[in-house]
């Protein structure tokens, strides 16, 4: 099977920095690709070098089988859209998007009929004709979306498109956007540093830290399998718990808390004693009349109590350590109190403590 | 509860017209613009007075009589050496110079900011710091080399001699300008226009100059009073025929032989100083945002 974008072996350095490191990524047709991590990740970076935009050290990027290594960014059959929107000030909603096109030199016809069926998908039909500065923040990204539409390329980039925009704006857009994929079965390239974002716009996730790909696998696969720990920790929110101890006999052992970990998938299954963490999610955590029925039970103390309406973050402590459990939005708990809470290692994740692989 | 229960301040705070803060301000401002009005007052009324009328030494003194007499000779018949035609020579000299200094050196340095700002090549940084280093060479220093480079070209002395002198001399600080200018636009709009094909200059014509002209005037400006306003590079590289405006209003004011004809000086440094005046008063508005928006974002 051809892949829609293929990154081989990509190296790219600013000098002394390596901000990319030998990174291979394949793409298919018509994938929504997020490229997940926390700034200075390199994954804007990584977006930049796919769009030609700046020059990479070492290694090759295809697009549709093209080795486009050198092509320049008009030539790649990319379209890009940025975080600021980036639409030109002076020209009207109509001039931003044939701009393209008039460089291409496409009969004056068709740039108007691209225009006006871009304008339609995307519902900016009563904005043609004003100038950008008229223009809401969502509004505006719909025109720097439009202008990657309408030069009917094969690989959409999206650079934080939405980051620029309020909370409930970004909630619809998103919708848009993915309704939008739907539609147009492009393959579109996503960076962002919002997991919520990424858990509900991908088909694939790559979480990345450091110029190179922490994990690479559906959204499903990042929550609930996590690679190593720095996926686990930086996917969820509230982020895992994380109590690090000994794997003895495949029982985890943590001060004198023994978790047999039955029901636990091993990568190997002789998987051999030794210094490990054990992550649980805090909305993994049972409590009430479930907590009796979870394989394994504990009590923890609370400390502190968060009511966040929809749910109610309890930060407890079990043993020594702080342990965040995530209840329902009905829950009426208070600071002091004793709360009994169930545990399912088949839902947990153990790392390495040294390599910091899930084991 | 009723407004009218409502006790102590209330509303909008009441305020002093007289205070000791408003009367010092004021104060200040009064005396500061006298310091420059007065000047410019004594200069105007002068040159509406006929000689005999300022042999009377009331300076302040509004004309009794007026008259354009001293305007008409300063534009048309004031001596300079053996040249009696006025400054209307070196008037239509500075015009001449003037124009093509300042769209070649904005041109040119418009461009070059662009480049910088926008497209780094190996080396551009050296680049950069060389011209800026150019900026803070006294000019005195290089009077003499360029007056060997201009022989050497064969322009010494001729009009085109010194446009090329004010060319090279604005290039760093305008350069300068742009390339703050041009840094602090967007990279994201330098970006999407790339991927939207657009090439050097397509970028340079539909993207960046559309949104530049607030830069634009301020080196407009910046160029047309230095260049108007320069005696230096005037008096060294050209020659008497060709003696931008001013020079010869120097030699009209500094001329030993007959009577001082007051008034008429006065005229004729009105007239040199009208072309920066009316820049000034034409776009001040441009002026300020434009320095503004170099300054917030720069």
């Amino acid at each position: 099977m051809s892949y829609s974008v293929e990154i081989k072996n990509l190296d790219l350095s600013f000098g002394a920095v390596q901000v990319l490191q030998k990174l291979n990524l394949n793409i298919h047709e018509g994938e929504f690709l997020v490229l997940l991590g926390s700034s200075g990740c390199g994954k804007s970076t990584l977006l930049n070098c796919i769009a030609g935009l700046l020059e990479v050290t070492d290694g090759q990027i295809f697009i549709k089988d093209n080795n486009v290594t050198w092509a320049e960014p008009s030539d790649r059959g990319i379209g890009m859209v940025f975080q600021s929107y980036a639409l030109y000030p002076q020209m009207t909603v109509r001039g931003n998007l044939s701009f393209g096109l008039k460089n291409a030199r496409v009969p004056k016809a068709e740039i108007e009929r691209r225009v006006a069926r871009a304008a339609e998908i995307l519902q900016i039909e009563p904005l043609l004709d004003r100038k950008p500065g008229a223009l809401s923040g969502g509004q505006r990204q719909r025109v720097a979306i439009g202008r990657a539409l309408v030069r009917d390329v094969d690989v959409f980039l999206f650079d934080e498109p939405l980051s620029n925009l309020d909370a409930k704006l970004r909630v619809d857009l998103r919708v848009e956007l993915k309704r939008l994929h739907n539609q147009l079965k492009n393959t579109m390239i996503y960076v962002t540093h919002d997991q919520v974002e990424a858990m509900t716009l991908a088909d694939r996730i790559a979480v990345m830290k450091g110029g190179k790909i922490m994990q690479l696998g559906s959204p499903d696969e990042i929550y609930n399998q996590p690679r190593n720990l720095y996926v686990a920790d930086f996917i969820g929110s509230p982020s895992m718990n994380f109590l690090a101890g000994h794997l003895v006999d495949g029982t985890f052992k943590v001060d004198d808390m023994v978790l047999p970990m039955t029901g636990y998938h091993f990568a190997d299954a002789q998987t051999a004693d030794r210094p490990a963490v054990i992550g649980i999610r805090p909305e993994h955590v049972a409590t009430g009349p479930l907590a009796a029925d979870a394989p394994l039970q504990f009590h923890v103390t609370i400390d502190l109590v968060e009511p966040m309406g929809s749910d109610t973050l309890v930060y407890a402590k079990l043993g020594q350590h702080l342990f965040r459990v995530r209840m329902d939005g009905q829950a009426r708990v208070k600071a002091g109190e004793t709360l009994p809470i169930g545990i399912d290692p088949a839902r947990a994740s153990l790392f390495d403590k040294k390599t910091e692989d899930r084991l | 509860m009723a407004d009218t229960a409502l006790h102590g301040p209330k509303g909008p705070k009441p305020k002093k017209m007289l205070s000791r803060g408003n009367i010092m301000l004021y104060g200040t401002l009064i005396v500061v613009s006298m310091y420059y009005l007065l000047p410019l007052y004594v200069m105007v009324v002068t040159s509406l007075k006929g000689m005999p009328e300022i042999r009377m030494g009331n300076v302040f003194g509004p004309p009794m009589e007026i008259t354009f007499e001293p305007w008409v000779k300063a534009w048309s018949g004031a001596c300079t050496g053996i040249n009696c035609d006025g400054l209307s020579r070196g008037f239509w000299n500075s015009v001449q110079i003037l124009i093509p200094s300042v769209l070649l050196s904005i041109t040119i340095a418009s461009v070059n900011g662009y480049a910088l700002a926008n497209w780094r090549f190996k080396g551009s940084e050296v680049f950069f710091t060389i011209l800026i280093i150019g900026a803070f060479i006294p000019y005195q220093t290089m009077l003499y080399p360029i007056v060997i480079m201009l022989r050497e070209i064969g322009l010494m002395g001729d009009l085109w001699g010194l446009v090329l002198v004010h060319t090279v001399f604005g290039m760093p600080i305008l350069t300068l300008l742009f390339r703050n200018y041009f840094t602090a636009m967007p990279e994201e709009l330098f970006k999407a226009a790339r991927v939207d094909g657009a090439g050097f200059w397509g970028i340079y014509f539909q993207i960046m100059l559309p949104m530049a002209l607030p830069i634009f005037v301020v080196a407009i400006i910046l160029q047309v009073t230095g260049i108007w306003n320069d005696f230096l590079f005037g008096v060294i590289y050209t020659k008497p025929a060709t003696y931008p405006m001013t020079v010869q209003l120097n030699n009209i004011v500094n001329s030993v032989q007959g009577v001082k004809e007051y008034n008429v000086n006065m005229a004729a440094t009105l007239l040199t100083g009208l072309v920066p005046l009316v820049i000034y008063f034409a776009s001040g508005k441009l002026f300020v945002r434009g320095i503004a928006a170099g300054a917030v974002k720069g």
